[in-house]
């Protein structure tokens, strides 16, 4: 399990279950992780939440499937889903190929920027995947 | 299903599926590669061009002596004496309740000499079975350990393989076999798979399995083939309606329930698991295995409920997202009253009720 889970850009925070959320101000940006794309395999489902759905920390917001297996999406922080990537209801694949920009998945409000502190940078996280590889 | 004691065994191929960067999973009791890049991607190729898959795992009885036919005839309910030398037979052996010991293929190979393909997690118990029931002038034995089986699929198949192949396998029409020498190794070549594409299953002593993976990869180049794993043979088979042990059929379904009546062979004479199955003909099966479709988005799998009416009649036995089709597709038993083409069912995805409707099957069948 090496090829293809190298990359985790600094400028981003990081689920143990393999989210990541970009913040900007008040609104984030939630997608999974590039190790999480790997490991699914061929992504063919995504079930998004609605739009103005509140969303907490560490609980279910939604699913991605792939062909072999079904994954649960958990929120990295709490707040209010402002807009979703319908995108990939047609173009769930966009997963696979581009999980840090077009395959982005929801954005929210960040109701407690305190909860932002407490997720892992990139190389935290880099250490918890080769944790798990192992 | 059973998990199988120790640690899993390795196919001739193994050392090769890790160079080609396969991804390896124990099943059932064997470390096989169940993808090497992308499953839909592999899916894809043998529906257009042709897949290598390393099925080494599935287990061989070697039958023979003058009762070898005698016993055939007995455990299983299609009819073997129909048979020729060069001849291939899905079939079912039987349990005494009409329901499955294990689904394989007979090939005769001779006047007295039989090779029965069984699926690698039923090996031991169909050997088993065929031993116990073995009587006078027959031996039976699990000769897994000596074979290697190397499956070639789709539409490339033929010319890909035909320039490794001592005598032209064009002449061989489905379910029919020659022994010849493939790179120079003694083979067995059969046209027959488990893609719904055209396709050989090549059967070689397990020395030979790596030089003739080589080889057939190098032939197939330009033609695009890939190795497959067996993710993808589950997905294609599954759109071509094939029925999988362990999902679709096993110990608790009936032949009859399975859709399985045209290889149930009534006028044969005896076999285990006749009677029952003649009693349930007759009073009508009271449920079905059937294809399904989902109306709407979603996928589903192994387990999930099948609803009418909010209430419970079934479960998926298989499915997925049929990477051909392009459409959400699976199997389930049903009351025979829904199994209906047409009927509308809800299969539950994780609390959400999903239309779908009773197909027929194959999902997807190839152009001829």
């Amino acid at each position: 399990m090496t090829e293809g889970n190298g990359s985790y850009p600094a400028d981003l925070k990081y689920t143990r279950e393999h989210e990541w959320v970009a913040v900007q101000g008040k609104v984030g940006t939630i997608g999974i992780t590039q190790y999480a794309q790997s490991e699914l395999g061929d992504i063919v489902y995504v079930e998004l939440p609605k739009i103005g759905t509140q969303v907490v920390a560490g609980e279910r917001f939604g699913t991605v499937e792939s062909v072999k297996a079904v994954s649960e999406l958990y929120a990295p922080a709490s707040g209010e889903v402002i807009e979703v990537n319908a995108a990939l209801s047609d173009t769930p694949e966009t997963l696979n190929q581009d999980p840090y920009a077009e395959g982005w998945i929801v954005k929210i409000t960040i109701a407690n920027p305190d909860e932002i502190g407490t997720l892992l940078s990139a190389a935290d996280y880099r250490k918890h995947v080769e944790d798990e590889a192992n | 299903m059973l998990a199988a004691a120790g640690p899993p065994k390795a196919t001739p191929l193994n050392d090769l599926h890790r160079e080609l960067g396969a991804r390896l999973v124990d099943f059932s009791g064997w470390e096989m590669p169940v993808q090497y890049t992308s499953i839909l991607e592999e899916h894809r190729g043998v529906r257009s061009g042709a897949g290598l898959f390393d099925v080494s795992h599935m287990g061989e009885i070697e039958i023979r002596g003058g009762e070898a036919l005698a016993l055939i005839q007995r455990l299983t309910c299609n009819d073997a004496a129909c048979l020729e030398p060069g001849m291939a037979q899905y079939t079912v052996l039987t349990s005494p309740e009409g329901t499955f010991v294990d689904d394989l293929l007979v090939y005769r190979r001779g006047p007295h000499e039989y090779l029965l393909v069984v699926n690698a997690g039923n090996t031991a118990s169909a050997f088993a079975w065929l031993a116990r029931h073995a009587e006078g002038d027959v031996e039976v034995v699990d000769a897994s350990g000596n074979w290697a089986l190397i499956a070639l699929q789709g539409p490339r198949s033929l010319s890909i393989l035909q320039p490794l192949v001592e005598a032209d396998p064009a002449p061989l029409r489905g379910y029919r076999f020659m022994e010849s020498r493939v790179s120079g190794h003694h083979a067995i070549v059969s046209r027959t798979g488990y893609t719904g594409e055209d396709g050989f299953e090549i059967y070689l002593p397990s020395d030979g399995a790596p030089d003739v993976w080589r080889a057939l990869l190098e032939a197939g180049k330009e033609a695009g083939l890939r190795p497959c794993g067996l993710a993808a043979r589950d997905t294609l088979r599954l759109e071509a309606g094939m029925r999988l042990y362990g999902n679709d059929i096993d110990a608790t379904t009936t032949v009859l329930e399975a859709g399985l009546e045209g290889i149930v062979k009534w006028g044969k004479g005896g076999f285990i698991g006749r009677e029952p199955l003649v009693l349930e003909k007759e009073r009508g099966v009271a449920r079905r295995l059937v294809g399904f479709e989902l109306e709407e988005r979603g996928v589903p799998r192994q387990g999930y409920p099948v609803l009418v009416d909010g209430e419970t009649i079934g479960r998926v036995t298989s499915g997925t997202l049929a990477p051909h089709l392009g459409r959400p597709i699976g199997m389930a038993y049903v009351p025979a009253r829904l199994a209906e083409a047409g009927t509308r069912l809800q299969i539950g995805i994780r609390g959400r009720e999903v239309p779908a409707r009773v197909v027929r099957m194959p999902f997807y069948e190839r152009a001829r």
